[in-house]
């Protein structure tokens, strides 16, 4: 690209030219999707936003009225706030466990390694839905193994709980099954992460007297710095998007105990058909990504 | 003297902190492992086993009869070829082998689409010098940063403006259409040296056949992590697949095994042998590729 002012001959601009059709050449078929498909939905969810839009009739100009009524809307603020409490409980410990399981595993013979690694996965593989459909089964309040363990073996529980149904119990039980299912890629992450790590640093650090904790955060640490970043923005993401676990059971019930923002506004649009409503909560909630994103950037930029 | 003994004690508890960890990883592995031990086991036991109080925690004889019943419940056609006007129907099977056939043509497509496009975006972003480059890297990382459901409205608009909406593209579009396969590239392109393409340009090469001799084949592990990447994470897009399609004969198997459960949602055994069919041929893929797996994983993290 024209940095200096050299001024360019004829032909070298024909030649810069021709760079920029062959790269968009190859850019073509992607951009086709990624605008068409990404970046225009995104463009009509912000625009969207300010109508009130329903199926089968033309979308109806209302200016912030859309964001007026979320902002008056009880079950919002129940979702939002649902929605940070499994932020907030799920990513740090997501951070620690998976942490913790990489450096204890990468220490073990190579094969442990990947076989760990593995098993640690396998529930991202598994798929929401299985994932959803066994959780069920063993929180179910007859045949569940979660009473028959509480209840016949340790005998914690002096009569079955209804996990799923109880407001008390429901939402941290998803926050359970979304922790199972959340830490694997962590885990990968930082093995390799750990992997990377300059070894004749930490040699250099134990040849003079460090202790393995001490190498371990004076040494490692640091320099999984960026790793970590990476972890926490992703781990947010995945939290905020938890959907299939509550669509399939609990509904965002029982008294909305399990509603989240991602539910609710599915459940506006395909229950109560209110897209527009619907986009305004989209945007509000990428609006929360986006600073959190943001927060965490600057934390690690400092550290 | 005392230097030494603090070292001894050091170490002795570095050991027991290490067996202790062993013992605690591998009973944390077993809980994990054993939701896909029981939805397997489950979903060969009788009703009477599966309907107990008390776990019964392998089956006495292994049953078909889930199997038997998920594929009686619903029936669809096994093809629908439709050109010209004219439309030839498959035989009626049970819809669970539609779903799967659905899912393994979804997931294939998408994986295909996704590894051609973004292999060559991935090129042009690391190696091409053109106008709007950096602008359109921001908004590629930006979009990343996005959970995809925030257009999930709009998306469903367009796809019914375009008449899309019930086939199997509204599924494989937005996946092709999801810039991490050129992020992925575009770091795998960047590692390869620059010399190799421009020698291949001075040699009279073809803008085209340089990517398709030249740099095609040396980002090779890079694409074959975004297959796989791709093809697990479209198998296992239930989002998009729940909000995509609506008819029997057009459901992925997810979408089917989980309408499945709203019609019989105590019937374990049933959607035990669903949850299997959905799972186990992913997982099999998984360990199978599990190396190009990890690396696509890393790779798309090395700059976040």
């Amino acid at each position: 690209m024209a940095k200096n002012n050299v001024q360019y001959s004829k032909k070298q601009r024909r030649l810069v030219m021709q760079e920029n059709i062959a790269a968009y050449l190859f850019l073509l078929p992607f951009l086709v999707f990624f605008v068409g498909f990404v970046l225009y939905p995104m463009f009509m969810c912000i625009y969207t936003s300010f109508f009130d839009a329903t199926m089968g009739r033309e979308d109806i100009f209302v200016g912030f009225e859309n964001y007026k009524a979320l902002f008056q809307d009880e079950v919002f603020w129940i979702a939002l706030k649902n929605t940070m409490v499994i932020v907030l409980v799920s990513v740090p410990i997501t951070c620690i466990f998976s942490l913790w399981v990489a450096s204890a595993i990468s220490k073990m013979p190579v094969a442990a390694t990947s076989a760990f690694r593995c098993i640690f996965y396998l529930p991202v593989v598994t798929g929401s839905v299985a994932v959803t459909m066994v959780w069920k089964w063993m929180f179910n309040n007859y045949y569940g193994i979660f009473n028959y363990l509480g209840k016949d073996v340790l005998g914690i529980l002096d009569k079955p709980i209804n996990w799923l149904g109880d407001p008390k119990y429901a939402l941290g039980c998803i926050i359970l099954i979304l922790l199972t299912t959340s830490v694997g890629q962590p885990i990968v992450l930082y093995v390799s992460a750990l992997d990377n790590v300059d070894k004749s640093l930490v040699e250099a650090a134990e040849v003079d007297g460090a202790t393995p904790k001490q190498a371990f955060w004076k040494i490692k640490w640091p320099q999984m710095m960026p790793t970590t970043l990476y972890i926490l923005v992703i781990t947010t993401i995945n939290s905020f998007q938890c959907f299939a676990l509550i669509q399939l059971l609990t509904s965002g019930g029982p008294k909305n105990s399990t509603m989240t923002i991602m539910y609710y506004i599915y459940y506006n649009a395909f229950k109560l058909y209110k897209y527009g409503y619907g986009n305004a909560m989209g945007v509000i909630l990428a609006i929360i990504i986006a600073i959190l994103s943001a927060i965490q950037f600057k934390a690690g930029q400092e550290k | 003297m005392k230097n030494f003994n603090r070292l001894d004690a050091e170490q002795r508890r570095a050991r027991i902190y290490s067996v202790f960890s062993w013992i605690l990883i591998c009973v944390i592995a077993f809980t994990f492992l054993f939701p896909l031990y029981w939805i397997i086991t489950g979903s060969f036991k009788t009703k009477q086993e599966i309907l107990s109080s008390t776990p019964v925690w392998v089956p006495s004889d292994w049953v078909m009869t889930n199997y038997q019943n998920l594929m009686s419940k619903r029936s669809a056609p096994l093809f629908q070829l439709s050109a010209f006007g004219y439309t030839i129907t498959g035989p009626t099977v049970p819809a669970a082998i539609r779903w799967l056939i659905n899912t393994v043509v979804m997931s294939v497509s998408s994986m295909l689409l996704t590894c051609l496009t973004a292999s060559m975006a991935g090129y042009a972003l690391a190696k091409k010098r053109f106008y709007g480059r950096t602008i359109l890297f921001s908004l590629i990382v930006c979009a990343m940063a996005l959970p995809k459901q925030v257009i999930l409205i709009p998306l469903l608009r367009e796809m019914s403006a375009l008449g899309l909406y019930d086939t199997i593209w509204a599924v494989i579009i937005p996946i092709v259409g999801w810039p991490f396969g050129v992020f992925l590239l575009k770091q795998f392109a960047e590692g390869i040296p620059t010399e190799m393409v421009e020698a291949c340009r001075i040699d009279g090469a073809s803008e085209w056949r340089t990517f398709t001799d030249v740099m095609f084949p040396m980002i090779k592990p890079g694409v074959g992590a975004c297959a796989i990447f791709t093809f697990i994470n479209s198998w296992n897009d239930y989002f998009m697949q729940l909000i995509m399609l609506m008819g029997t004969d057009k459901l992925t198997i997810s979408v089917g095994i989980a309408t499945m459960q709203g019609e019989n949602s105590t019937d374990f055994g049933i959607l035990m042998a669903g949850s299997a069919l959905a799972s186990v041929p992913i997982i099999i893929v998984f360990l199978v590729f599990q190396k190009y797996f990890t690396k696509g994983i890393t790779m798309g993290a090395v700059k976040g």
